[in-house]
């Protein structure tokens, strides 16, 4: 359970000093209580004291890093449940899951997904290799499978298997996915000693719960909550109760990343990996296991993610400028925008796609979309033509054609008073549009 | 020790609404627990899923979509067979063409056409306006004349022209009518509180609180919905108790994603596929974000988030 700032405060020396910056020791204990305040900020604290409340006011969900190197991700760490009420801090992770009959035909159609969104490599971070009875076939299954330089998920709770197994990818730190109430001591033994995580599972949440406990016994706090694959109603309730009572309730026991194995979830249906993808990705799923991956699936999937995991505290922006592309020179026309990252990306993306050269204009708009810019009377005739003088752009460049995003096409006329000898033309409402149209201004 | 979990099941609920008459008739509303948490208390009336076809029947360049319903003709004809799609519970029909800006199609025109439609469908019926304000203004309070006794829900009065449509759709001639605002919380509890003012009760009031598809802004709608119905449930805020319902079939397929050519991006594949995944993929994340009804338009989709609703009840 949370402390309350009165417990806090019973361990403090009550002197007062103010030098962790808080006018009172009782003060202090308030703020680390909300968790405004760390307890380090007091010098004065006693070794006891700190070892009692340590504990108790470490973060509600841990912070597990599984994969080595460039492969590395950081799982868990939540503070909220809603990402209204602070930010969601590390992204669902999508595996493919793998046996030793389809690794051949899955890696590559894997290794198909790579791609650039908005700054962000978009890819299948990792494999899970399913262990189907036979040890050797899985331990060449695992060979195959790291080559495709992935960080790995071995899916197996046979120990000899998974033992094996871990001999030859240790290095690259994979999840060890296995534990459950009859295997555990033995498999937390294995993960500690190859220093994997380890993933727990069980029939139901007390199972999964008792067996978290009995690990935390032995020792091992580098763990991961499979929600298991009893009925897809089971594992929601079991992803959302575990995050649930680690964040709001303040049960540390089960303050840990979770992972769900959607390909046994919804076997051979396409769009319900997506389903559930996207429901997990929204809802608490730290580590998804799909089936495979294609770009139907991925361009929702990831743009999905990319939106939630957003921190609702910074928008994003791009700078204002003149931004010129496919070698624009001064002589190249001028397309404008908003600043509203998504927007840049998407609108500068078409055009490089064009191959036409152009300089793209971004006006500060407050980072926002074109009609929310608009809407909100940040994207206009009059913000247009100031931004066009400060920015000196008439000196800068000799064209005199202004391409203007079709959905605020009302503001043409506007723009041609403002903007005496430019040319204004209306582009099409969406950027896709955009090279079609741009070739055929300029053929 | 067992696991000892707090559900979650609150005092307020979300208000119920019925759309449609007879035993084809459906509610929206009426759970008190967050969206889909059905291991915290039941959830009286499922999410339903509706389809959408536009006054220009149905997109036939999709394989899937023409296939199904080949050999309906007209757009009653679609609308009809519709009510059929493994499902579905509500038709939705899109007035694009009426928009000024567009085919500008008369009033008259779109009366008609609703009551055709309306005369052949066997499930509840949903109208989607033009999208301009001023000619929605119009044409809703005729609509809502002609398909008197229908229990029709009109989509939508904004704040610029709630009054008339409210005044004759509800008050005169008894349908249900969606309020729809753009993303904010603070919006949508206004366009409530106006609505309300008038003597509407919340039993004849939905919400679309807007919409954008995954990977486009979806952050502002997964939080907009999700504070809603925080305020509905936790602080019993009666202003936003509304159910909500989302059309999102006009943007799924409306986005670079769903509309370049396998040709241009070889890799990404068939079209249709593309169009599938974004409705299913957005469809889920606005039902886990608190809606209580989604308007899709292929028949893959509809059937896979029909099922997955029912997988999670
Ligand atoms: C998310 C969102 C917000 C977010 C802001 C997000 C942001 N950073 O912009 C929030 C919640 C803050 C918001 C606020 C508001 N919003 Co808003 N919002 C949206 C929403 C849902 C998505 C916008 C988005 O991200 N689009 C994606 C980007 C990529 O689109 P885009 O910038 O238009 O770019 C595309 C095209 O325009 C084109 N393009 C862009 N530039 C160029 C250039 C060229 C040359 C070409 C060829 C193409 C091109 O390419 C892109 C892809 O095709 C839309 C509805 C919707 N589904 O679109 C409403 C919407 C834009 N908002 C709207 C409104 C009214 C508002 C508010 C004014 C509400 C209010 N009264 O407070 C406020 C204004 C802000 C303020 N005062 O604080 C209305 C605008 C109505 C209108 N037609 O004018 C919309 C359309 C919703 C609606 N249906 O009512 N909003
Ligand atoms: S630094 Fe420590 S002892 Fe001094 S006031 Fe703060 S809490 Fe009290």
């Amino acid at each position: 359970m949370a402390l309350k700032g009165l417990d806090i405060f019973k361990l403090t020396p009550k002197t007062n000093c103010k030098e962790c910056g808080t006018p009172t020791c009782m003060a202090f204990a308030m703020k680390v209580a909300q968790g405004a305040l760390t307890l380090d900020k007091c010098p004065h604290m006693s070794p006891e004291a700190l070892a009692q409340l340590g504990e108790a006011t470490a973060p509600p969900m841990k912070a597990i890093t599984i994969g080595a190197g460039d492969k590395a991700y950081t799982l868990g760490g939540e503070t909220v449940l809603f990402r209204h009420d602070k930010t969601f801090v590390s992204k669902s992770l999508y595996a493919v899951s793998v046996c030793s009959d389809c690794v051949d035909k899955k890696l590559p159609e894997i290794a198909k997904i790579d791609y650039e969104r908005i700054s962000e490599r978009m890819f299948v971070e990792l494999v899970s290799v399913e262990y189907k009875g036979d040890k050797a076939a899985f331990v060449e299954t695992v060979k195959k499978a790291q080559a495709a330089n992935r960080t790995l998920i071995l899916d197996v709770k046979d120990l000899d298997a998974a033992k094996a197994a871990l001999e030859i990818v240790k290095a690259g730190k994979p999840v060890l996915n296995g534990a459950n109430e009859s295997n555990y001591k033995e498999m937390s033994a294995l993960a500690i000693e190859a220093g994997v995580a380890l993933g727990v599972g069980g029939a139901n949440l007390d199972a999964i719960y008792d067996t978290v406990k009995a690990l935390e016994t032995l020792g091992n706090k580098n763990l991961i909550i499979d929600v298991g694959t009893v009925s897809v109603k089971a594992a929601f309730a079991n992803a959302v109760q575990i995050r649930r009572a680690a964040l709001k309730d303040g049960d540390r026991s089960f303050g840990y990343p979770s992972l769900v194995n959607i390909a046994k979830l919804a076997s051979g249906n396409a769009a319900m990996q997506t389903a559930l993808a996207s429901l997990f990705t929204v809802k608490y799923g730290s580590i998804v296991v799909l089936e495979s991956m294609n770009y139907a699936q991925a361009l929702p999937l990831y743009g999905l993610r990319q939106n939630i995991y957003t921190d609702p505290q910074k928008p994003m922006k791009v700078e204002p400028g003149i931004y010129p592309i496919n070698g624009a020179d001064e002589n190249a026309l001028c397309a404008t925008t908003v600043d509203f990252a998504l927007t840049y990306f998407i609108v500068s993306g078409e055009i490089e796609r064009s191959g036409i050269p152009v300089n793209l204009l971004i006006s500060d708009a407050g980072g926002y979309s074109v009609l929310t810019a608009w809407a909100a009377g940040k994207l206009s005739a009059s913000s247009m033509a100031k931004f066009i003088k400060e920015q000196g752009v008439e000196d800068k460049i000799k064209s005199r054609s202004l391409i203007i995003p079709g959905k605020v096409a009302v503001l043409k006329g506007e723009l041609e008073e403002s903007l005496p000898g430019w040319k204004i033309i209306v582009a099409p409402g969406e950027a896709v549009g955009v090279v079609k149209f741009l070739k055929e201004l300029t053929a | 020790m067992p696991f000892k979990p707090t559900p979650q099941k609150f005092n307020a609920s979300i208000k119920e609404v019925v759309i449609g008459t007879g035993d084809k008739a459906l509610t929206l509303g009426g759970e008190q627990v967050l969206p889909l948490y059905s291991f915290d208390g039941e959830i009286k009336n499922p999410p339903k899923v509706g389809v959408e076809i536009t006054d220009n029947g149905p997109d036939k360049n999709i394989p899937g979509i023409a296939a199904f319903y080949a050999g309906a003709d007209t757009v009653p004809d679609a609308a009809a067979k519709a009510c059929s799609m493994p499902g579905v519970s509500f038709i939705s029909l899109a007035l694009e063409g009426a928009d000024p800006n567009g085919a500008n199609k008369s009033v008259d025109d779109c009366v008609a056409l609703c009551k055709a439609v309306s005369d052949k469908v066997t499930l509840p019926l949903v109208i989607q306006g033009s999208g301009n304000m001023e000619k929605d203004k119009e044409l809703f309070p005729k609509i809502a004349e002609a398909l008197q006794g229908k229990n029709v829900l009109l989509l939508s009065a904004k704040e610029e022209n709630y009054k008339p449509i409210a005044v004759a759709a509800v008050q005169a001639y008894g349908q249900k009518i969606g309020a729809e605002s753009s993303v904010d919380i603070n919006l949508a509890k206004q366009l409530n509180v106006l609505v309300s003012q008038m003597g509407i009760t919340a039993n004849s009031v939905v919400m679309n609180v807007g919409c954008a598809v995954a990977g486009y802004g979806f952050e502002y709608v997964a939080s907009t919905m999700e504070r809603i119905k925080g305020a509905a449930l936790v602080q019993n805020d009666t202003m936003l108790q509304m159910p909500i319902i989302t059309p999102l079939g006009t943007d799924a397929w409306s986005v670079k994603e769903t509309v370049v050519s396998e040709e241009d991006f070889p890799e990404w594949g068939p079209l249709e596929a593309r169009g599938v995944n974004m409705e299913v993929s957005t469809a889920v994340a606005v039902l886990a974000a608190g809606s209580n009804a989604v308007i899709l338009r292929h028949p893959e989709s509809i059937a896979t988030i029909s099922k997955f609703i029912s997988d999670l009840m």
